[in-house]
């Protein structure tokens, strides 16, 4: 079992040409819990993703999710540990369907050899059949059925965001890192959002690590926030105690002006 | 508009799931069978020619459409299919074991051509793979102990299981049967893991690592397939050709199968079909055209290359998605009559839905 694993961020930072883009980021993530990170455009919360999926390359600090290090792992690697990830610039497979892309989610479970596929030997066709069951579970819980054999290239803004959650979800991750899940969304799908994440929380056991801006999402459905700008953790805590705190209105102030 | 009801999952694993599409295919397969009734032989080894060119096309297109890796030294894989199948043959080795080893080895070395050029993108990975084109030629000319040099090699005649195939039609299904294969194999490939995670890594790489896929190893495969299929193009090849000369194996014919691709339709199976269709009609076109221009232009030792890059562009700029995009917008338009709106291929399904769902 993957569930009960704790990520454990440890005096993480990264350089981008001389400048911090995250410094000195210390932060834990219990099982089952939904943890946001706020903070200002530019913040670096974005980055703080792309390192724990092994994109980038941290200059300092350490990466542990339950027993596996992250960092002594190549970025394909990271999804078997048990960590899934929505992109902010939705990263879909354009050309594909959306059940090809939903089946592209259950790579890190499915075995390929080359040779097989291309005979198509019937225990490929068993495993196309087992593993499509799967991805069918999840193309109901987010309501994609009547979008399964379209192309992403012609699908709306909001279902594709929904797409791209739903492959995320097909690898069975034990903790889901979510990149502005609401952001572009109208209100209506806002609300959607929220009571599919709940979902996806409660029914399928997941932890949930979202940066979000839509304050009222995050208050909703997260059980603590972490606000950070210019790469450093300014305050974690429970919603309401980081939004009290005077750093953390101090920089988004300091945007606004 | 014809809505598809599915009931099992098995439906979205079968090939031709409408039943028009099962009719136009199946007449093209009962025609290719029923040719050499229909064919005289010139014409027979004109189709068994264009067999081959659509397995060479479906090669690259692996490549280049499905994985998004570009590839202009494609033609050194025919050379090496062809080269290494004649010399195995004129050692003694039977026709069988000499397409199981020549295969083997263009894929072993479309894997490391693949192994070398897989941290290189468009540009980059375009020079590479015509510095590795232009290595192998040279290779062909002057190891002249093994390839007879630029004086060619002769390719010893066709003979399978023992059985001399020495007639049009022999040969003729001979070529469709790899076809067959190959056509059937690259389906499915597509329908499976691995060729999943080809058309990922061409869409985004980032989010194929992330989701698991070996980028680094899906470009290595998908050189090594796309190789080792075009290098049984090369087999086939070599006994239409019956004489091999290093300069057949060229820049030009890279650029051939580059253009077969792209006027086809990059990354559909049945694109790569249609270019070669196209790419077979090309000589007859430029020999029309050599007596209709002015002699001064006609006469120009350039014009093929002129006119494959031309064509090339134009199908970039007018037509991205082939002759099978503008075939599937056309079928679309029959379909949907009198309905049809220009911008409705875009969006066709969406009207089958209630404002809420869209
Ligand atoms: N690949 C990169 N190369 C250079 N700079 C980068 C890169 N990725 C992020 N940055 C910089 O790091 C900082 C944080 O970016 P990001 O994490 O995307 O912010 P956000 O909090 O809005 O998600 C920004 O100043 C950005 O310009
Ligand atoms: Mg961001």
């Amino acid at each position: 079992m993957t569930a009960g694993r704790t990520l454990s961020v440890r005096n993480l930072s990264i350089m981008f040409g001389g400048v911090h883009a995250v410094e000195d980021v210390s932060f834990d993530v219990s099982p089952g819990e939904v943890f946001a990170i706020i903070g200002p455009n530019g913040a670096g919360k974005s980055t703080i993703f792309n390192l724990i999926s092994r994109l980038y390359e941290p200059s300092a600090g350490s990466i542990q999710f339950g027993e596996y290090d992250l960092l002594g792992l190549p970025a394909h690697r990271v999804v078997d540990t048990g960590i899934a990830r929505t992109f902010q610039n939705i990263e879909l497979f354009e050309q594909s369907t959306v059940l090809q892309n939903l089946l592209v989610g259950r790579h890190s479970r499915m075995s390929g050899n080359a040779l097989c596929d291309f005979a198509f030997l019937p225990r490929v066709r068993r495993a196309e059949i087992r593993h499509r069951r799967k991805v069918e579970d999840i193309i109901d819980l987010l309501e994609l059925a009547q979008y399964r054999d379209e192309r992403i290239a012609d699908l709306p803004y909001g279902a594709r965001k929904n797409v791209e959650l739903a492959r995320a979800l097909c690898a069975e991750p034990a903790l889901l890192m979510l990149d502005e899940p609401a952001s572009g969304l109208n209100t209506e799908e806002t609300d959607d959002v929220g009571f599919w994440l709940e979902d996806i929380k409660h029914d399928l056991g997941v932890t949930l690590v979202m940066v979000e801006h839509d304050m009222n999402l995050v208050g909703q459905v997260a059980d603590r926030v972490m606000a950070i700008n210019d790469g450093r953790v300014l305050a974690i805590g429970s919603p309401d105690d980081v939004r009290e705190n005077e750093d953390v209105q101090q920089a988004y102030l300091g945007m606004t002006e | 508009m014809q809505v598809l009801f599915k009931t099992r999952y098995e439906d979205d694993i079968r090939f031709l799931p409408k039943t028009g599409e099962k009719i136009r295919v199946g007449l093209v397969v009962a025609f290719l069978l029923a040719a050499p009734l229909l064919l005289q032989d010139y014409y027979l080894g004109e189709l068994g020619l264009l067999l081959v060119y659509a397995i060479a096309g479906i090669g690259l297109m692996i490549l280049t459409g499905h994985t998004g890796q570009v590839s202009f030294g494609h033609a050194a894989f025919l050379g090496i299919g062809a080269y290494c199948h004649a010399i195995l043959m004129s050692h003694g080795v039977p026709f069988s074991l000499s397409v199981v080893l020549t295969t083997a080895l263009s894929g072993l070395i479309g894997m490391a051509l693949g192994r070398s050029a897989s941290k290189m993108h468009g540009f980059y990975l375009a020079i590479a793979t015509l510095a590795f084109l232009m290595l192998v030629e040279t290779l062909l000319g002057e190891w002249e102990s093994m390839t007879g040099g630029y004086g060619g090699l002769a390719v010893p005649g066709l003979k399978v299981f023992g059985i001399s195939l020495a007639s049009a039609w022999q040969q003729y299904y001979l070529d469709l049967f790899f076809t067959f294969v190959v056509v059937l194999g690259a389906a499915n490939l597509f329908r499976t893991p691995t060729g999943r995670s080809f058309l990922a890594v061409r869409d985004s790489e980032l989010s194929a690592r992330c989701l698991g896929v070996n980028v680094e190893w899906a470009k290595i495969q998908a050189f090594g397939i796309s190789a080792a299929i075009t290098g049984l193009a090369g087999v086939l090849l070599a006994h239409h050709l019956a004489y091999l000369a290093p300069d057949v194996f060229s820049v030009l014919e890279s650029l051939k199968l580059m253009l077969m691709i792209v006027v086809g339709g990059l990354g559909s199976i049945p694109g790569a079909i249609f270019g070669a269709i196209l790419v077979s009609l090309l000589p007859v076109a430029l020999s029309f055209l050599k007596d209709v221009l002015p002699p001064a232009l006609g006469q120009q030792a350039g014009l093929e290359p002129l006119l494959f890059g031309l064509i090339i562009v134009i199908f970039i700029v007018f037509e991205p998605q082939g002759i099978y995009g503008r075939w599937m917008k056309l079928r679309f338009f029959f379909e949907t009559f009198p309905y049809y709106r220009k911008s409705s291929f875009v969006r066709q399904k969406s009207y089958l839905k209630t404002e809420r769902m869209r």
